[in-house]
């Protein structure tokens, strides 16, 4: 047992049960729940977002910094690394692009092993990148799906992604159990597969325990949680979807509503996701705007091309040395010391 | 600096981004749909089960009908008040809903599901 992810684990079970039991108590606590707290999670995510990102934008960046994995522009016979080493921005775009849309970094991830004797070898650890980019990918795929509550009447794209979501079919009956109608969305399931997948590795590998936090753990669990509630609304308990749809749609054009019969299970699942959206810019989740100003991935490895100055050097007094000989140009030759400029009347 | 207009940039496109339901309903609203009862539904006053049950779960209770009529060969569905239903979705749902475009497919097309039964059920069984 480790502190670290247990107090993640029982400040998420606290989330939950204080909006879940809250709910349950009737109308008050239900706006505070449903209109409350989502407006103050969206205001307090774009705000703290921008603030952030905004923050980062003024610092310093005193020099190009070209910690790269390959071969910088040099001579016509040596291989430059294009998208490694960029030298002009179509390059730097294709980096970045990889970077962004491919989680590139994560690919190179690497696990070292004593092999036969005292060889330390470097092996590809994939699974990160996979559950990684399975990660990424669903959870922007339930974020498009959940538009269908927050538009009316619903754009294409969102019933596009549905689509492509639903296209497998899967239906189970038990006694107690039914699932399949309405149609399985994989995003959900795949979504919870890689963050379970991403919490045992951190668990399990002892060099990745020994790094994470409470702050690493924290929003794994969220994320868990959100999932978790989410799918069992969806297959299990069952909401009622069309009120649910009223009541976001109610906040999104600013005439609130609670309407009647909503189950607690649906203000605990928001109420998570606020806190989800209320954490972000506060956290490590900032990634999400870091990863647009990663100065090792975004500047290009031109250092030896162009000169980059410090923008904010203040302007030097020189004397160079033309001038200096200038100065002592006599004295040097009375002393027998070579001068690059002979004065006139020797010449 | 002109990295700081290009992450002005950025920051705008975020914002526009996260907002894209505000503006997006800007002036509309969109209250939950009107449900329309046939007068045979209003003569029966109760749907199969109760109404808050019918409201989240009725896809659960057809896909149960569903396997009780195609896989246990039972079409008989007795429910907790004792009344007795002919387990079908044609003959029996859209008995009573048979005005589909006002019951059905208002709640649908508002939750954006598009059930696929009716690629083989008929869905207006009594050519209203
Ligand atoms: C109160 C609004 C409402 C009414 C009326 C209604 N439905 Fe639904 N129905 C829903 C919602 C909401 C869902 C989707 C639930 C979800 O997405 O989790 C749904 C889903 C379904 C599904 C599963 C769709 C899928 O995804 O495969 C079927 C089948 C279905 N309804 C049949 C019917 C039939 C038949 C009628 C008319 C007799 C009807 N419904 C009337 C709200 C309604
Ligand atoms: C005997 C006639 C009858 C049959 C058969 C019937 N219903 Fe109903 N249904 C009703 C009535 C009446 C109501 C309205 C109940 C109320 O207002 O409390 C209703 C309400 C509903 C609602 C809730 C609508 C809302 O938002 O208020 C749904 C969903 C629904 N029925 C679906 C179905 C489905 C699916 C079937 C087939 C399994 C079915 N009904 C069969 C009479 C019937
Ligand atoms: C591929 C075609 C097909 C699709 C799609 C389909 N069904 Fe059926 N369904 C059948 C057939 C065939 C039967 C058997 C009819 C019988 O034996 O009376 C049946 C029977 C049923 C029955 C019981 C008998 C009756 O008269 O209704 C129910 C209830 C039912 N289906 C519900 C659904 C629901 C709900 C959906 C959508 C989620 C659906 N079906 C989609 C072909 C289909």
């Amino acid at each position: 047992m480790n502190k670290n992810y247990m107090v993640s684990l029982i400040a998420v079970i606290v989330l939950f049960l204080i909006a879940y039991v809250g709910a349950a108590q009737g109308t008050g606590l239900q706006m505070v729940f449903g209109i409350i707290f989502p407006y103050l999670a969206i205001l307090l995510f774009i705000v703290g977002f921008v603030r952030k990102v905004m923050g980062w934008a003024r610092s310093p960046v005193p020099f190009q910094i070209t910690t790269t994995c390959g071969q910088q522009k040099s001579m016509p016979w040596i291989k430059q690394a294009k998208i490694d080493n960029p030298s002009c921005t179509g390059g730097v775009v294709a980096r970045m692009a990889l970077e962004i849309f491919c989680l590139r970094s994560l690919f190179r991830n690497t696990r070292m092993k004593l092999k036969s004797g005292p060889h330390l070898t470097y092996q590809l650890e994939i699974f990160l990148w996979v559950a990684a980019l399975a990660f990424h990918y669903a959870f922007f795929a339930v974020v498009v799906r959940h538009l269908r509550f927050f538009t009316e009447p619903i754009p294409c794209f969102v019933t596009l992604i549905e689509n492509l979501d639903s296209f497998m079919r899967a239906e189970v009956i038990y006694d107690a159990i039914q699932v399949g109608v309405p149609g399985i969305y994989m995003s959900g399931l795949i979504l919870l597969a890689a963050v379970t997948y991403l919490f045992l590795r951190r668990i399990f590998l002892p060099q990745v325990r020994y790094i994470s936090q409470a702050a690493d753990y924290f929003p794994l669990f969220l994320i868990m949680g959100i999932a978790l509630s989410g799918i069992f609304m969806r297959y299990f308990s069952k909401v009622d979807v069309v009120s649910i749809k009223e009541l976001i749609m109610g906040l999104v054009t600013f005439q609130p509503t609670i309407p009647e019969g909503i189950s607690a299970l649906f203000f605990a699942h928001l109420f998570l996701v606020c806190v989800l959206l209320m954490y972000f810019p506060n956290s490590k989740l900032m990634h999400f705007g870091g990863i647009f100003l990663s100065p090792t991935r975004n500047m290009a490895g031109n250092t030896r091309e162009v000169r980059h100055v410090n923008p904010w050097n203040y302007p030097v007094k020189v004397h160079t040395y033309e001038e200096y000989e200038d100065d002592f140009r006599d004295k040097m030759i009375e002393a027998g010391l070579p001068v690059t400029k002979m004065p006139e009347e020797q010449a | 600096m002109k990295d700081k207009k290009i992450i002005l940039v950025g920051v705008a496109i975020f914002v526009v981004v996260v907002t894209f339901p505000f503006w997006y309903n800007l002036g509309r609203s969109a209250p939950a749909p009107e449900v329309v009862l046939t007068p045979k539904a209003q003569a029966a006053e109760v749907c199969v089960m109760p109404t808050e049950f019918m409201k989240a779960d009725h896809m659960k209770l057809l896909d149960v009908w569903r396997h009780d009529v195609v896989r246990n060969g039972n079409r008989i569905f007795v429910n907790p008040d004792g009344k007795a239903f002919e387990m079908s979705l044609s003959n029996t749902c859209l008995d009573c809903h048979s005005n589909t475009t006002e019951f059905c497919d208002r709640c649908h097309d508002y939750a954006s599901v598009r059930p696929y039964c009716w690629d083989c059920h008929i869905e207006n069984p009594k050519g209203e």
